[in-house]
């Protein structure tokens, strides 16, 4: 049954794991994300936490244990005695709580930035024409592209079409953010912009799930930092636990990769 | 040695056939996207069965020759008290036919579409009929314009066949004409540029039609 810490938090995972055929990809991972915390995942590739990310989304299926979104199972029916994939409606019910960007931002290429945002304020939400449009402006406005409303993806720069992407997450209202790499497929030029979208978020009090590769961003703006390696989560901590205390020496490589890919100047 | 006196005189008959065959080919585009696109989900879907069925039905349609479908329809369905109206079985044939090369064209389509346009708008919500519709056809369509014109030119012609079911289109009105003036060369020559030009305007729609979308979507 539902089993809810004394916080509350907004996602909570019990125990996950999950396999791609015999590869095991995520060895019982537990992790809780209180309102308006934000977590950042680090680790090498492959170390699972794109897939961690995306078993929270439930866009992949994870094989044990549970994911709780504010409380509501996600994924599957517990209350038999056989664990049953639920309905997609029941599904959609729990990840209405959950936006999520993605590394190839995912923009639908026919619809203008502001369709992009408005659609499922349309579709899901039954909004008229009129209230979604007044509502995607305020938000395209939000990520400061109100002047590209009606701009097709392919008018819009990488890092204007994240933005794009995020207001069209947050147009939905949901109550944590998920972003699966949301600067990788970036100009380095172009990073800063979407990173500080994010920064605005976090500071408003947004929950988030980040899987990014800027440490920059995670120790700026990360509550927990969580470093993963061969799916399992090695260490978790604040920022400064994780960037500046103790480490084991898989983190310590992690870092000196880090460093010295962005070392340029001694 | 030419003589197209005669052709001012058979001008409405002409008009007559060119309409059954703009009508006919119309139908088959039409009712060819309608079942291709069902068709298309049946190929894609999970369940075995579906896609077995859909499969089937491709390679029965792809398989056997338009014409041999139109005499099956037209002769063989009478004989086991299935009367249909040469018209009503002729655009059912070519339809059909239509459709299942139809299924492949938007197949393509389907299968080109990057994965993550379906997830982001599974996130915001969207229920699977609703990123069908409003996510995946449109750029589907988009996607498969140059097949589908192609496919459109196709039936155009393919249309020629049912005139050996008795039904009165651009090539029977022709084949009428020509034997009832014995001018051959001057009707078919007609006939033939009348084909030319129809299919010269579908493929002109065609640049159009993808020029016109792509403006946008693909800077």
């Amino acid at each position: 049954m539902n089993k809810q810490t004394k916080e509350s938090p907004i996602v909570d995972v019990q125990n996950m794991s999950k396999s791609f055929g015999s590869t095991q990809v995520l060895k019982s991972v537990n992790l809780s994300v209180q309102p308006s915390e934000v977590m950042c995942l680090i680790g090498p590739s492959g170390s699972g936490k794109s897939t961690l990310l995306r078993c929270i989304a439930f866009l992949e299926q994870y094989s044990g244990g549970n994911v709780f979104i504010e409380g509501e199972m996600l994924g599957y029916n517990d209350n038999t005695d056989v664990r049953k994939l639920t309905s997609t409606n029941e599904l959609n019910h729990v990840r209405r709580n959950m936006g999520m960007v993605f590394q190839q931002f995912n923009l639908w290429p026919h619809m203008t930035a502001l369709g992009n945002v408005t659609e499922a304020l349309v579709r899901v939400k039954k909004f008229s024409r009129r209230e979604a449009n007044e509502k995607g402006h305020a938000i395209l406005a939000k990520v400061g592209l109100a002047e590209r409303a009606m701009h097709y993806p392919a008018q819009l720069s990488g890092g204007q079409q994240q933005r794009v992407a995020i207001a069209r997450s947050l147009a939905m209202e949901p109550s944590v953010m998920l972003f699966d790499e949301p600067t990788s497929a970036l100009d380095p030029e172009l990073v800063g912009e979407v990173l500080q979208v994010m920064k605005d978020l976090a500071s408003e009090g947004m929950t988030m799930i980040v899987v990014t590769h800027e440490m920059g961003f995670a120790a700026q703006v990360a509550d927990t930092v969580v470093f993963l390696d061969q799916g399992e989560i090695l260490v978790k901590g604040s920022p400064q636990e994780i960037f500046q205390g103790e480490k084991p020496p898989r983190l310590e490589q992690f870092l000196k990769n880090y460093m010295d890919r962005n070392a340029f100047w001694e | 040695m030419l003589d197209f006196s005669t052709l001012p005189v058979a001008l409405p008959l002409l008009w007559d056939g060119v309409q059954m065959t703009l009508f006919l080919s119309l139908m088959a585009v039409v009712l060819g996207l309608m079942v291709g696109v069902l068709m298309c989900l049946a190929r894609l879907s999970s369940h075995y069965a579906v896609r077995f069925f859909a499969q089937l039905y491709i390679s029965l349609f792809r398989g056997v020759p338009l014409l041999v479908q139109l005499m099956v329809t037209y002769y063989c369905l009478p004989l086991i008290g299935i009367n249909i109206p040469a018209l009503v079985a002729a655009t059912a044939c070519i339809g059909l036919c239509a459709s299942a090369y139809m299924t492949e064209i938007l197949r393509g389509g389907f299968l080109s579409l990057p994965t993550g346009q379906k997830e982001s708008a599974t996130m915001v919500g969207l229920n699977q009929f609703q990123v069908l519709l409003f996510i995946e056809l449109p750029q589907v369509i988009r996607l498969t314009i140059p097949g589908i014109i192609n496919e459109a030119i196709l039936l155009v012609k393919a249309s020629s066949l049912i005139s050996a079911v008795g039904i009165t289109e651009l090539t029977r009105i022709s084949q009428n004409l020509a034997s009832s003036n014995f001018q051959p060369f001057e009707f078919y020559l007609t006939a033939a540029g009348i084909y030319f030009i129809i299919n010269s305007m579908i493929s002109a729609f065609g640049f159009w039609l993808e020029a016109r979308i792509n403006r946008r979507v693909i800077a």
